[in-house]
């Protein structure tokens, strides 16, 4: 299995390049934009792995080290891989 | 007294920290390499600056994984001394010793250049020896040293009189513009409840002689020692 790791920046926590980024769009024109986050997107092999496993290890991992709670939050999908 | 200055891969502050305590204060000084996991005999810790791991997934994030860490939880839980400077405070954050969390700076931009900050007086051994009337002089260098915290673990840290320096302009006042990076209240150094660690950004080590441009980060060196 292969997971997918969406980590963002919590609600309500400030988020510099986001706000950055966000304006940058506004000002080309894009202006539907109201507001950008920029978060991290990790990708973890799990050769070998049934679904209930992989999501188990997934979970370990960001609770342990990938995701920082207090500033942090974070969405995962694991998919069959090759 | 007996200082260990931790090294990581990507510390690259740890012999200025070396040097001030060797050469400007004459106490005894000692590298301990992040795989080592004892700091028996020693009586201070210091987590020097740098960019360990290269800031890799967040600023002190594997660093606060290394072996020599759990020697820092056991030290620190025996009320050893623990300093955190700049990558130092966000390794000691990561591992979970310090209250709140260190963000980018606001401005997005690395910062480095003399900043002002004044010791609130907390009752702890960093600061003990600091006037709380004065601004004390030294330099910042960082890009994620924007302290943040909820208003209630603010709140908290008020209370329990965790906050040990907070930035001010040259003439003592926290102002907006005193503050370089955005952190929450002014916040430039926190305390853990027990007041034995303590983190910070700003670099003592490089404002501990007179030739550095300022000898404002002696004062904490010699408070540790108890020479003030």
């Amino acid at each position: 299995m292969i997971a997918h790791v969406y980590i963002t920046p919590k609600e309500g926590i400030l988020d510099p390049q986001g706000e950055t980024v966000g304006q940058a769009l506004r000002n080309l024109g894009i202006d539907k934009v109201a507001a950008v986050r920029v978060g991290k997107y990790i990708e973890i092999d799990l050769p070998g792995m049934a679904r209930a496993g992989a999501e188990k290890v997934t979970r370990e991992a960001c609770e342990r080290l990938l995701v920082n709670p207090n500033i942090e939050s974070y969405t995962f999908e694991v998919v069959k891989g090759d | 007294m007996r200082f260990a200055v931790l090294v990581f891969p990507g510390s690259n502050c740890d012999y200025d920290a070396y040097h001030v305590v060797r050469q400007v204060l004459g106490e005894r000084a000692e590298f301990i390499w992040h795989r080592e996991a004892s700091l028996d005999g020693f009586d201070v810790v210091i987590i020097p600056g740098g960019f360990s791991y290269g800031d890799y997934l967040r600023t002190g994030a594997i660093a606060s994984l290394s072996p020599i860490m759990e020697a820092v939880r056991q030290f620190a839980s025996a009320g050893g001394l623990v300093l955190g400077i700049c990558n130092g405070f966000q390794i000691l954050i990561e591992a979970g010793l310090l209250p709140g969390a260190l963000i980018s700076n606001s401005g997005l931009r690395f910062i480095s250049r003399q900043i002002y900050l004044q010791p609130e007086g907390s009752g702890d051994p960093f600061t003990a020896g600091l006037d709380t009337g004065r601004s004390y002089a030294m330099p910042i260098a960082h890009q994620a040293g924007n302290y943040l915290v909820s208003p209630q673990e603010l709140e908290q840290l008020e209370k329990n009189e965790q906050i040990a320096f907070r930035y001010v302009t040259a003439a003592g006042e926290r102002t907006a513009d005193a503050n370089p990076n955005g952190s929450c209240a002014n916040i430039a150094g926190v305390l853990n409840r027990e007041k034995n660690v303590m983190g910070m950004m700003p670099h003592p080590e490089r404002a501990a002689e007179a030739v550095l441009g300022s000898v404002d980060g002696l004062a904490l060196f010699e408070s540790i020692i108890g020479r003030s």
